[in-house]
């Protein structure tokens, strides 16, 4: 491939995803779909605009998997694996057994054999991830128990996909013509050594990810380029990769290890963000590829069998779903909701079709009626929930049947950012309370020293708003802004105001100036950091000069009742000399005159609560 | 017999009759005094340290102004935390069982109001029987209570006289002078447990 037409190649993909994945998002397709129609109308069946180089590019796409099944093991925090183990082993494992047996027994009867039938049940047992979660998303189902119990399938089987990966070339090991696609470097190695070398390997990456990568990151963070950062995500990646076709085992496999190793680590979210764009832009060129390579001749020569084999293909998923809903006890619309969610093929598919025809197991043919299997269904995917939402939901509510408590969200309610010495009194406080902050701090030494104390602390620019979105600001419920830099505050502010308008905003602010900032950016909780600690020192002041520590408290307390207000009040006026020195004047010729008794105001110490000058209460 | 007085006025630089009160049994052996107000302004009382005071004493005086026919806020608080369930009283509380209480009280109006044709209609008495019960069910034997009434109406040489017998009656319960169980509150029952302690 010369340079020229890698550009040509380049325009064609980027242009196709650009202007397909924004129409299909606006008709409610999702990006995915889009991409696919994208690939359909500029490969071979529509304007072929695509050169030979198809193949190379759809390998290629492939590393955008591999980001993914990372990605998706960075996201495996045993702690969510824990709680969520009966949905993913019992419900997942289930599903995927199920349907895999379903789908291989109906494909023994159309007439293949066991190898092809086991092949494609396993392949079609899958779900498309990608739509999936994003349907869910966008309609704020995530946090319901169907929501959870999709997630939990969805988990189980993008697990699934690497024992299947390695199960394929097993089943393959009699076909015909099975090489496979190992590049392996080992393979003339003696059968002990081959197997030492993959323990060997599997080893490394573990502790490199534990021991390793803590200080590589460290080091790089420290120097603060960020770009260096992006390229040490996609380094990890790459050499991953590498290791793992060294020793021949599949890629995949190996990043999703490193991405479980590395989901404790404090860098995660950045990692996420970091990779997040290279896994869309290669998974939509991946999309797009597939797209290209649907056989089209195939709809035109016999469109009857092909409906037929998508209705029965998505009509099969559907049933086993929904006994395994029943199985485990869901509700009517739970289970409705739960079916039709998952009742389609997904994006692995893809890798796996095309792996299995590697390796010999699938026919060109079959492979290619399995690819528009998948990708029909997957565009049926959104009009099934569609109708699932629109026609069944409606009949459970009119028959009556209570709608399924929500499952509780346990993801932090809170989120601090800044863990200097501020905010980690903040967070101290709200962890002893059991409330579990995520903590994000751009200082890669504080968040090292703060480890060992137990703070979940994770690296990043807070202002930045994929992390703000990584850290849960969507569903959080209060924000604490308490970072010491004011232009970073502010900018912090404005993008929270803009994006994330439910979450509540405390913010420390450096001094009044700040806090009339904060004030007039519309943060009502604005707290000047050293106000309060300077009250309580006038305070413990006027005790050590023989004031009655009941009444030193009581005029501190009315001082900062007062001071407060005057900061509101006079914070419209936040940039204007001349008034705000008149307005200091007056409140502090008023404030002495409260707290010298001189008015009448009530609930001050100058009051006469206490007294019975007239003898009120004989 | 060593006595706690735990004193509590909200605003002592604006008080007349609790000051000369308070200056009268100022620095007597064996007397605490206690200004819960100054230890918590905050109301955060510490219960272990203030159980720990109430079982190094045998009478505790509650030493301040008539408010609302009641005491300040602090001393409502004080009681509620301090005097737990199971520690003051309930199955095993009977940590406080034996000794005594009273109160030392100064109020606005004279003794005149505090009758059934007076403005405030009840007895002095009558309005402490919350501290009298509060006493009976800690197992405690409640003392008819000191009070100074219309203290701000008083000459200064009066206010002398009535600071000089509070003087006297602490001073009396300290050195046994006084018996207090002979001096107990008009409808007090008291606790069994004190039958032995009864002298004729």
């Amino acid at each position: 491939m010369n340079i020229e037409t890698a550009l040509l190649g380049a325009f064609v993909y980027l242009a196709a995803a650009v202007i397909s994945a924004p129409i299909a998002t606006r008709l409610g397709l999702g990006s995915v779909l889009g991409y696919l129609i994208a690939g359909i109308i500029i490969g071979p069946s529509a304007l072929n605009l695509l050169g030979s180089e198809t193949g190379d590019v759809m390998h290629f796409a492939e590393l955008g998997v591999i980001v993914m099944l990372f990605l998706v093991g960075l996201e495996l925090q045993p702690s969510k694996l824990w709680q969520l183990r009966r949905s993913i082993l019992g419900l997942g494992g289930l599903q995927v057994t199920g349907t895999a047996l379903a789908i291989g027994m109906a494909a023994l009867v159309l007439g293949l054999d066991w190898r092809a039938a086991l092949a494609a049940g396993l392949i079609l047992a899958l779900s498309s991830t990608a739509i999936v979660l994003q349907s869910l998303n966008e309609r704020g189902l995530m946090k319901t128990s169907a929501g959870q119990s999709c997630f939990a399938v969805l988990l189980f089987q993008d697990i699934a996909v690497i024992p299947i990966l390695a199960l394929l070339p097993l089943i393959a090991v009699e076909a015909a013509h099975g090489e496979g696609h190992s590049m392996s470097l080992i393979a003339d190695f003696p059968a002990w050594a081959q197997t030492a070398a993959t323990f060997a390997a599997v080893a490394l990456i573990v502790l490199a990810g534990r021991y390793l990568m803590r200080p590589l990151f460290r080091f790089v963070a420290t120097s603060g380029i960020r770009e260096i950062f992006v390229g040490l995500a996609l380094l990890i990646v790459v050499s991953i990769t590498l290791l793992m076709q060294f020793v021949g085992l599949s890629a995949a496999l190996g990043t999703f290890l490193g991405g479980v190793v590395l989901a404790e680590s404090e860098y995660r979210h950045e990692l996420e963000m970091d990779l997040d764009p290279f896994k869309g832009l290669l998974l939509a060129v991946f999309f797009i590829a597939v797209g290209a390579g649907i056989n089209f001749s195939l709809l035109i020569d016999q469109p009857l069998t092909l409906v037929g084999l998508v209705l029965g293909f998505v009509v099969v998923k559907l049933l086993v779903l929904y006994g395994l809903a029943k199985l485990f006890r869901m509700t009517a619309p739970d289970s409705s909701r739960f079916s039709f969610s998952l009742a389609q093929g997904g994006e692995f598919a893809f890798v796996l079709i095309s792996f299995a025809a590697g390796l010999g197991l699938l026919a060109a043919t079959q492979a290619g009626i399995l690819v528009a299997m998948v990708a029909i269904s997957m565009a049926l995917a959104p009009l099934l929930m569609i109708a699932d939402e629109k026609l069944l939901q409606p009949r459970f509510l009119r028959a009556g049947t209570e709608r399924a408590a929500d499952v509780i969200d346990d993801s932090a309610k809170v989120i601090i950012a800044g863990h200097g010495r501020f905010g980690m009194t903040v967070g101290r406080l709200l962890n002893a309370s059991g409330f579990k902050a995520v903590v994000l701090d751009h200082d890669a030494e504080q968040i090292d020293s703060l480890r060992p104390f137990g703070f979940k602390v994770y690296y990043g620019d807070a202002t930045r708003t994929d992390l703000l979105e990584a850290a849960g600001a969507h569903d959080a419920k209060v924000l604490v802004v308490a970072i010491d830099d004011r232009e970073k505050s502010m900018e912090l502010v404005h993008t929270v105001r803009q994006k994330f308008p439910q979450l509540r905003i405390i913010a420390r602010a450096t001094d009044r100036v700040h806090a009339y900032e904060l004030l007039n950016a519309g943060v009502e909780d604005v707290h000047r950091e050293v106000f309060a600690s300077s009250v309580d020192v006038a305070e413990a002041a006027l005790v050590a000069l023989g004031r009655h520590p009941f009444e030193a408290f009581r005029a501190a307390r009315t001082f900062k009742a007062h001071d407060e207000r005057m900061l509101r009040k006079t914070a419209q006026h936040a940039g204007d000399r001349e008034t705000l020195i008149d307005a200091a004047r007056a409140s502090r010729a008023e404030i002495t005159k409260v707290l010298s008794g001189d008015t009448g105001e009530a609930g001050s110490p100058g009051d006469h609560a206490w007294e019975a000058p007239d003898r009120t209460r004989e | 017999m060593k006595l706690l007085v735990l004193f509590a006025h909200p605003k002592i630089s604006g008080s007349i009759v609790q000051k000369a009160m308070l200056a009268a049994i100022a620095g007597l052996e064996h007397v605490t005094i206690h200004d819960l107000y100054a230890a918590y302004p905050d109301f955060d009382i510490d219960v272990k340290a203030e159980q720990q005071r109430l079982l190094a004493h045998d009478l505790i005086v509650l030493q301040h102004p008539f408010y609302w026919y009641s005491s300040p806020a602090i001393i409502k608080e004080w009681q509620d935390l301090v005097l737990e369930n199971g520690w003051a009283y309930g199955a095993a509380g009977t940590r406080l069982a034996g000794k005594f209480l009273m109160n030392a009280i100064s109020t606005g109006g004279s003794s005149e109001a505090y009758r059934p044709d007076g403005r405030n209609r009840y007895a002095i008495e009558t309005l402490l029987s919350p501290f009298n019960q509060t006493a009976h069910l800690c197992g405690m034997a409640y003392i008819e209570p000191f009070i100074v009434n219309a203290g701000r109406k008083m000459s200064s040489q009066d206010l002398t006289v009535r600071a000089e017998a509070y003087r006297d009656l602490i001073v009396g319960l300290r050195d046994g002078r006084v018996d207090p169980l002979k001096h107990l509150c008009h409808d007090f029952v008291l606790p069994a447990h004190f039958a032995a302690r009864v002298s004729p």
